[in-house]
């Protein structure tokens, strides 16, 4: 009883945020129809641009991304494969704004590469805004990504098939053929399909980046109708514009391409044929030494350009410490929610999944989990602010909302990472469990706690380290006496202080990555460091 | 009075259907062949509780456990592997079996350290399952079992992943439990020669239904049901 009641609270609140928002929109909206979009060139050039962005973003990260991931997977035991693995799971919780200054600082107008070509006499060019400016900064966060998530089609393969091909002679291009494309082939709608969703929905980057109305996205569109305009029609216009796009993408996505569960094989890669040639160590190695030059450089230009800042007078600064205390007080609390509304919607699906024979209404609590993907958070926020602003202070309790919002945001990753924990305790102890009488309380605290306690730590973090890094729903709701670290930084970002915003950026970093590291310590305990 | 019955317990699995009748008395020791897919796991899950019958009754003690949960009924249930929890010690996995929140007192504790001196694990209460050997895990679980204080023991198939030498030596346990301890028990197997040792009396299960019961060596020598000889690969006269 009690398992299923968690769960259904979970989805109810859920259900309220997310469809109390939706509802809001589509209320608000008598007046507009969908021809608008079609007519209304500012909104058909919006929606325009924010699709080619995108899908010019996921080409070059994904294209960009397969020579790297094969070298990783070719060269186990080059040097530096295991610094540059760990360097790749770093823009994932980066702050977007942080990386966004390092990639200023590299690009920018007074960046390293137009100081380094003007040392060797060449005109400086101006890399950065507009288009260029998103692309890089979308190609920094997703080429990782994209890295790590088509690293495990190689691990997949068996063994016996490195063995077979070199019993057959088959050449580097042979092998690609025949053994690693059929395998890439099948993930690789659903990793573009991500890395789609994740451009399509960027926000900071294109706030900072894009340099004006010609380089706009839904997103920003959508903000910039809130908070300067105040045109809530429009908002509206754009919300549901931007839903409608999202959940036709995702419809396209899951037609396009199944989940592969790729199985890790035993199989050594040192039985390769294809590891000797020449040619071929000297690409990979050019590729994994590109790849990490291109993602390391950002971050190196940022820590010195926030170490030569005005370091002290930023720290000496009263605002920012009120800054950061607001912005861990929002990242905990989101973070805590998400784990909670997280926890007891997998509860919920397991239940349905393993023991009532229920597996479709288990895969579609989990979909409702991953809502947030088609309800991106600035129309999420979008929708609360119109469904609000009637009845309460916005900006009173914006922090409230930011911190729902976050929480929302944050669930798809909580039950990602610990989804497959809770199942596999579940197949592992569920009989056990029934046999001894271990029920409610007793196997939440005995079993399943310290079964998932290392996943439920990461996902904590994670969602901890978003949040904190988080422009979206702050940028909608923030007020100079709510104001959080990355809204802190991205007002020095706009007021063009770019010294004390570096360094503004550099606590963020700071803050972030302590605030995940800690968390993922503390809550996944001593575990979570082996693995 | 017998100390388990199954009265005509009908059970459907994916396109199987299955019927099981069987009378075991107490004190027993009975084995449970036949070929895989024929049900042996299915008819020890349905003893235990976690399968349900579509019809039929099962009776432990002359008490209808039909409808009881896993937990109410007087059995133990040894699975093939994940008898253990992970995270818990080898004195915690045994406690769990005396209260399901590790709340113990003096007495249960020493229930437990006395359960563990039982199985010959005197000195390991402080390790974790995985710093133990296949055979000390199943003897963990074992132990469970004794301070659970559930006379009908079930074993299925808890000792294959072992080699010959350790199952026969976890066999021999089992049976000294049995004596000591008033067990009867019910064990899976898919070596005959388990059967042979162990096991008086042999039920041979073929496509979802107890096709023979009957003295072991009866049932192996005389070979009188076909099915058997197929299991065993035995040769009749004039097939060859």
């Amino acid at each position: 009883m009690s398992r299923l009641l968690a769960g259904s609270l979970a989805l109810l609140l859920l259900g309220l945020v997310v469809g109390g928002a939706f509802g809001a929109l589509i209320l608000a909206a008598p007046r507009l129809e969908a021809g608008d979009l079609f007519t209304d060139p500012y909104l058909r050039h919006v929606v325009l641009f924010t699709i080619f962005q995108a899908l010019a973003s996921t080409i070059l990260s994904v294209g960009l991304a397969l020579p790297v991931a094969r070298a990783l997977a070719r060269r186990e035991t080059i040097p530096g494969r295991a610094v540059l693995l760990r360097l790749f799971s770093l823009p994932l919780v980066m702050p977007t704004l942080a990386a966004i200054l390092g990639i200023v600082a590299v690009y920018g107008h007074a960046g390293l590469l137009n100081q380094a070509a003007t040392a060797l006499g060449l005109a400086p060019g101006q890399y950065l805004y507009g288009l260029s400016g998103i692309l890089i900064a979308h190609v920094f966060f997703n080429l990782p990504l994209a890295v790590r998530l088509l690293l495990p089609a190689w691990r997949a393969v068996p063994g016996e098939s490195w063995r077979l091909a070199s019993q057959l002679g088959m050449r580097s291009g042979d092998v690609w053929r025949v053994i690693e494309w059929p395998l890439i082939r099948q993930i690789l709608p659903s990793v573009s399909g991500i890395i789609f969703m994740l451009c399509f929905t960027s926000f900071a980057v294109v706030l900072t980046l894009g340099g004006g109305p010609a380089a706009t996205t839904l997103e920003v569109a959508i903000y910039q109708a809130l908070r300067l305009e105040f045109d809530l029609g429009r908002a509206v216009a754009l919300s549901l514009a931007q839903i409608g796009l999202c959940a036709a993408i995702i419809g396209a996505v899951q037609m396009l391409g199944r989940e592969v569960p790729l199985t890790p094989a035993l199989g050594r890669v040192s039985d390769r044929p294809d590891l000797a040639g020449v040619a071929g160590r000297v690409f990979d190695t050019a590729a994994i030494a590109a790849a990490m030059t291109f993602v390391a450089l950002p971050m190196i230009m940022l820590l010195s350009a926030g170490l030569d800042g005005p370091l002290a007078a930023v720290l000496a600064d009263p605002q920012l410490w009120r800054a950061i205390s607001r912005s861990l007080t929002v990242a905990v609390l989101a973070a805590a929610l998400a784990l909670a509304l997280g926890a007891a919607m997998l509860i919920l699906a397991r239940e349905l999944r393993l023991r009532r024979g229920r597996p479709r209404g288990a895969a579609a609590i989990e979909l409702a989990g991953s809502l947030t993907l088609v309800v991106p958070p600035l129309v999420l926020g979008a929708g609360l602010f119109v469904l609000l602003s009637p009845v309460a202070d916005i900006y009173a309790v914006g922090l409230a909302l930011v911190t729902v919002v976050n929480a929302v945001m944050g669930l798809p990753y909580v039950l990602r990472v610990l989804g497959p924990a809770m199942d596999r305790t579940a197949r592992r102890y569920d009989r056990l469990c029934d046999g001894l009488g271990v029920r409610g309380w007793n196997r939440l605290r005995l079993v399943e706690w310290p079964s998932v306690r290392r996943e439920a730590g990461l996902a904590l973090a994670l969602v901890a380290a978003l949040s904190v890094g988080d422009l979206g729903a702050i940028a909608l709701f923030g007020t100079q006496d709510t104001e959080t670290l990355a809204l802190l930084l991205y007002r020095r970002m706009g007021a063009y202080r770019l010294d004390a915003a570096a360094t503004t950026a550099l606590v963020l970093l700071t803050v972030c990555l302590a605030l995940f590291a800690g968390i993922e310590r503390v809550v996944g305990g001593r575990a979570a460091t082996r693995s | 009075m017998p100390q388990l019955v199954l009265e005509s317990v009908e059970f459907r699995y994916e396109d199987m259907v299955m019927s099981f009748g069987l009378r075991v008395e107490s004190g027993e020791c009975l084995a449970i062949v036949g070929p895989s897919g024929g049900g042996k796991s299915t008819l020890l899950a349905l003893i235990a509780g976690f399968e349900r019958p579509l019809s039929g009754r099962v009776l432990i003690d002359g008490a209808d456990v039909t409808f009881l949960p896993p937990a109410a009924r007087p059995v133990s249930l040894l699975f093939q592997e994940h008898n253990l929890f992970a995270h818990l010690t080898v004195f915690d996995n045994v406690a769990i079996g005396i209260h399901p929140g590790l709340r113990l007192d003096d007495e249960s504790r020493a229930r437990v350290t006395g359960a563990l001196n039982a199985v010959g694990l005197e000195g390991l209460e402080r390790r974790r399952p995985a710093e133990l050997s296949g055979g000390q895990r199943q003897r963990v679980a074992l132990a469970r079992s004794l301070v659970r204080r559930r006379p009908l023991l079930l074993l299925d198939e808890p000792f294959a992943a072992l080699g010959p030498a350790q199952r026969r030596e976890m066999m021999t346990l089992v049976d000294d439990l049995r004596a000591s301890h008033r067990l009867t028990v019910l064990f899976v197997t898919h070596q005959p020669e388990d059967a042979w040792h162990w096991a008086p009396r042999t039920a041979f299960v073929h496509e979802g239904r107890i096709i023979a019961v009957d003295g072991t060596r009866r049932l192996f020598v005389t070979r009188t049901v076909p099915e058997i000889d197929a299991y065993l690969g035995w040769m009749r006269f004039g097939e060859a």
